[in-house]
C-alpha cells in the first residue's frame, strides 16, 4: 500500500506530472523570453505560459462534424500521460530521487514516441485534410529522426572507459545505471563518440520538441497548425501541456545520457540547472536563425548525415573512443 | 473551413484552402489549392473579400479630392496611386510639373518603396518559419515611416500629390535626420543582404522553386520586381520617365533565376538603390513652385503610369469637363502577378507554394474589382454576359449625354 502511494506521489506529484508541467511552463517561458531578446523584443512575463494554459483549459471544447469524437478527444490525454510518465523515469534517474525507477531506456524512448503518435491519430480523427498533411509529415519526421536518435543512445550504453587499470563499461540501459557509470568514468560528452552522439542526439530532441527548422508539422503559415489546427479548449490546452513537459524531459535526458545527471548538493543542484538551461539556450538559437525546412529536406538531414554521423559515434565508441 | 475543406476530388486529389483567413494573408483570400499528397496540381483564386468601389467613389469625388482617396486603395502604396493618378491627369492634360514637385514625389515614392520591400522581407521570413527575420526587418522599417512622418506629416498617407504638383512642402530642416536614417538604414539593409545570400538553409529553401521563366514573364504580363528576378528589364522608372527619376543616377535590378530566393534578392537590392535615390533627391532637390495651381481639368483621356514597390500601376482617366472624373480605371501590379501563379505554383509542394504565393507580394485590396454577389441558389445574380451588356448600355448613355456618337473610340 505504501509503495503504491509514493509511486502515485512520484507520477503525479514529484517528479511526475505536477512538477514537470511547471518546469515545462518555466522552460517555455526560457523560450519565449530568449526568443524575444533575439527578436528584439521585450518577451512575456514569467507567468505567461501557465496563464495560457489556463486560459485555454477554460475555453469551450469544439468537436468537428466530421471529426471521430472519441478519438478526437481521447489522443491529447494519451499524450500527455505518456510523456508525463516518461518524465517521470527521466528525472527520477537524473536526480537521484526515489528508489531506482522502473524504466530504462527503452521505456523512455517508447513513451516520447507516444505524444508524436498521438499527434499524428488526434490529427487523422479531426478530418481535416489540413490535419491530415500534418499528421503525414509528422510521421515521416518521427521515422526520420528515431533512427538516429536510438543509435545515438546506444553510443552511450556501448561506453567503456579504463579507470585505474580496470576497464569498466557502461553496458546498460537503464538511466540510472547511464549515470553512475559517469559518476566514476566521467561525462560520456567529454569523449569523441559521446560528444559526436550528443551532436545527433540534440538535433533528433529539436526535431521531437517539434522547433523550427523542423517544425513542419505545424507550421502555420502553411497548413495552420496542421494536426492540431481543430482542436480547441482543454483538449488544445493538454497537447500545449504535453509540448512543455516534453521540453522540460528532453534536455534533462540529454543530460541524464551523455553529461553525468545531477550531482548531490547545492554546486550539483545548480550546475544540472545550468547544463540544462544550457541545452534549452542552445535549441532556441537555433530555432531563432533558420528557416523551416521542407519535409523531404528534413528526412535527407536525418537519414544522410545525422545518421551517418551517429553510426561513426558508435564505430569510435566500439574502438574505445 | 472544416466542411469546405473535406471536398475529395477523384483520384485521391484533396482540395487545401487557403484563406479567406489564413496565417499566411495579410488580407482576404481565398486560395483553393487541389494537392496530391503534398503535390500542388491546381491553384484557383478566390477575390471577392474586400471590394470597396474605390472607382465608383472616385467619380463622385473633385480632382483635387481623388488623390486622398487613392491612398486609400491600398495600406502600402498609398504614394503610388495618388502620383499615378496624377501622372494620368497630367498626361491629360500635357503639363509638366514644376521641378521641386517631381523631387518631392520621388522621395516619398522611395520611402514608400522602402518600407514595402522592407515589409515584404520580414513577412516572407515569417512565411517560411524565419521570425528573426521577421523582426528585424520590420525593425528597420519603423524608422522609414518615421521619416515619412517628419517629412509629411503621416507615416503612410501623406496627402502630397495633387494635380500639377504637390499640396504642401517638406521642410528642409528634417533633411540632416533624414540622411541620418538612410545612413543607418543602409548598413544594416547591408547586413541583412549579406545575411540572406550568405545563409545555406535559405538557400536550400528558397533557390528553384516557384521559378519563372522570362517566356513566361511576357506570356502572363507579369511586372515589377517579379518580372526582374526572372531577367526581364523592365521599369517604369526608366523607360518612361515620371517625376525626378530622369535626372538620377540608379539602376535596374534585374537576376537570372526566376526564384523565390532572386525575387528576394531583386527586393533587398532594391532597397539599397532607394536609399542611394533619396540621398540624391535630399542633395539635389531645387526650389521654386510646388505645383501648377491647376483649376480646371478640360473633356480628354489620359493613362498614367506608375512603378510601384510590386511593379507597374496603371490609372486610365476620363474626363468630361466637370471637376469630377467620369471614369477612372486603377490596374494594380498585382492583377498581372497573382495570374502567374498559374504557372509558378504548378507541381511544386504545399510548403514551396505558400512562400510562392507570397514572393509576388501581393496586394488584393488594389487588385479587387468585383464582389460576385449570390443569390439565394448560390448562383451569381450577374453572369459576365449580363455584365458586359450593362457596361454597353452605360457607355452608350455616357456617349448620348456628352454628345458624340456611340461609334469608333466609344465602343
Amino acid at each position: 500500500m505504501g509503495e503504491i502511494t509514493t509511486w502515485v506521489f512520484f507520477f503525479l506529484i514529484f517528479p511526475g506530472m505536477l512538477f514537470a508541467v511547471f518546469v515545462g511552463l518555466a522552460m517555455s517561458w526560457v523560450d519565449r523570453k530568449v526568443t524575444a531578446l533575439v527578436q528584439w523584443r521585450k518577451g512575456p512575463p514569467v507567468t505567461q505560459p501557465l496563464w495560457d494554459v489556463l486560459k485555454l483549459l477554460g475555453k469551450e471544447v469544439i468537436v468537428p462534424a466530421q471529426a471521430w469524437a472519441g478519438g478526437f478527444l481521447a489522443f491529447p490525454f494519451v499524450a500527455f500521460s505518456a510523456v508525463a510518465v516518461a518524465g517521470t523515469f527521466v528525472w527520477m534517474a537524473a536526480t537521484g530521487f526515489g528508489p531506482p525507477p522502473m524504466g530504462d531506456l527503452i521505456v523512455v524512448l517508447y513513451l516520447l514516441t507516444v505524444p508524436t503518435l498521438a499527434v499524428i491519430l488526434g490529427g487523422a480523427a479531426s478530418g481535416n485534410p489540413l490535419g491530415a498533411v500534418g499528421a503525414s509529415r509528422d510521421m515521416k519526421l518521427l521515422l526520420a529522426y528515431e533512427l538516429p536518435f536510438v543509435i545515438a543512445l546506444l553510443v552511450a550504453v556501448f561506453q567503456e572507459r579504463v579507470v585505474d587499470g580496470e576497464t569498466i563499461r557502461a553496458g546498460t540501459l537503464s538511466l540510472s545505471g547511464l549515470v553512475e557509470f559517469q559518476d566514476l568514468a566521467g561525462s560520456i560528452l567529454l569523449r569523441p563518440s559521446g560528444f559526436l552522439a550528443f551532436l545527433v542526439a540534440l538535433f533528433c530532441a529539436h526535431a521531437k520538441l517539434g522547433f523550427v527548422p523542423f517544425d513542419l508539422a505545424e507550421a502555420e503559415c502553411e497548413i495552420g497548425e496542421g494536426a492540431l489546427l481543430e482542436y480547441s479548449g482543454a483538449a488544445l490546452a493538454l497537447f500545449k501541456l504535453t509540448q512543455a513537459v516534453l521540453l522540460a524531459t528532453m534536455p534533462v535526458l540529454l543530460v541524464t545520457v551523455f553529461w553525468g545527471g545531477m550531482d548531490p548538493g547545492v554546486g550539483g543542484v545548480l550546475a544540472f540547472v545550468g547544463k540544462i538551461v544550457l541545452i534549452l539556450v542552445l535549441f532556441v538559437l537555433i530555432k531563432n536563425t533558420n528557416p523551416r525546412v521542407r519535409i523531404d529536406q528534413a528526412m535527407r538531414f536525418f537519414w544522410g548525415p545525422v545518421t551517418i554521423v551517429a553510426l561513426l559515434a558508435l564505430l569510435l565508441a566500439q574502438l574505445g573512443l | 473551413m472544416s466542411a469546405s475543406t473535406s471536398n475529395r476530388t477523384p483520384g485521391d486529389r484533396r482540395v487545401i484552402q487557403i484563406g479567406p483567413f489564413h496565417p499566411l494573408l495579410e488580407e482576404p483570400v481565398g486560395f483553393e489549392l487541389t494537392v496530391e499528397g503534398e503535390k500542388v496540381v491546381h491553384v484557383d483564386a478566390c477575390m471577392e473579400y474586400i471590394h470597396k468601389g474605390i472607382e465608383r467613389l472616385a467619380q463622385e469625388r473633385t480632382y483635387d479630392m481623388v488623390p486622398i482617396l487613392l491612398e486609400k486603395i491600398c495600406g502600402i502604396c498609398s504614394v503610388t496611386h495618388s502620383v499615378c493618378f496624377c501622372n494620368a491627369a497630367e498626361d491629360l492634360l500635357q503639363v509638366e510639373i514644376p521641378p521641386r514637385a517631381s523631387y518631392i514625389r520621388t522621395i516619398i515614392g522611395e520611402l514608400e518603396r522602402l518600407h514595402s520591400h522592407l515589409l515584404w522581407v520580414g513577412l516572407a521570413g515569417h512565411f517560411i518559419g524565419y521570425n528573426t527575420v521577421f523582426m528585424w526587418a520590420w525593425k528597420y522599417r519603423e524608422p522609414v515611416c518615421d521619416v515619412f512622418e517628419m517629412l509629411t506629416g503621416h507615416r503612410q498617407n501623406s496627402s502630397l500629390p495633387i494635380v500639377g504638383g504637390v499640396r504642401r512642402d517638406i521642410p528642409e530642416s528634417y533633411f540632416p535626420e533624414a540622411r541620418r536614417a538612410m545612413d543607418r538604414l543602409d548598413e544594416q539593409v547591408e547586413m541583412l543582404t549579406a545575411a540572406v545570400l550568405d545563409d545555406p538553409v535559405l538557400a536550400a529553401r528558397l533557390k528553384g522553386i516557384g521559378v519563372l521563366t522570362p517566356q513566361e514573364v511576357v506570356d502572363w504580363g507579369v511586372v515589377g520586381p517579379t518580372a526582374r528576378a526572372s531577367g526581364v528589364d523592365t521599369d517604369v522608372r526608366r523607360d518612361e520617365p515620371y517625376a525626378a527619376y530622369e535626372e538620377l543616377d540608379w539602376k535596374v535590378i534585374t537576376t537570372e533565376n526566376g526564384d523565390v530566393f532572386d525575387k528576394a534578392v531583386v527586393r533587398l537590392l532594391e532597397i539599397r538603390e532607394s536609399i542611394s535615390i533619396i540621398r540624391q533627391c535630399l542633395e539635389k532637390i531645387p526650389g521654386g513652385e510646388l505645383n501648377l495651381g491647376q483649376q480646371h481639368i478640360p473633356r480628354g483621356e489620359g493613362i498614367g503610369r506608375y512603378e510601384a514597390p510590386r511593379g507597374e500601376d496603371i490609372h486610365y482617366l476620363r474626363s468630361n469637363g466637370t471637376n469630377m472624373p467620369e471614369r477612372l480605371k486603377v490596374r494594380a501590379p498585382s492583377f498581372t502577378n497573382v495570374a502567374s501563379f498559374e504557372v509558378s505554383c504548378i507541381g511544386e509542394s504545399i510548403a514551396d507554394v505558400t512562400i510562392t504565393l507570397a514572393a509576388c507580394d501581393p496586394c488584393y485590396s488594389c487588385t479587387e474589382r468585383t464582389a460576385v454577389v449570390r443569390g439565394v441558389d448560390g448562383r451569381p445574380t450577374h453572369t459576365f454576359q449580363d455584365l458586359v451588356r450593362l457596361s454597353q448600355d452605360k457607355t452608350r448613355a455616357l456617349a448620348r449625354e456628352m454628345g458624340r456618337e456611340p461609334g469608333l473610340n466609344l465602343l
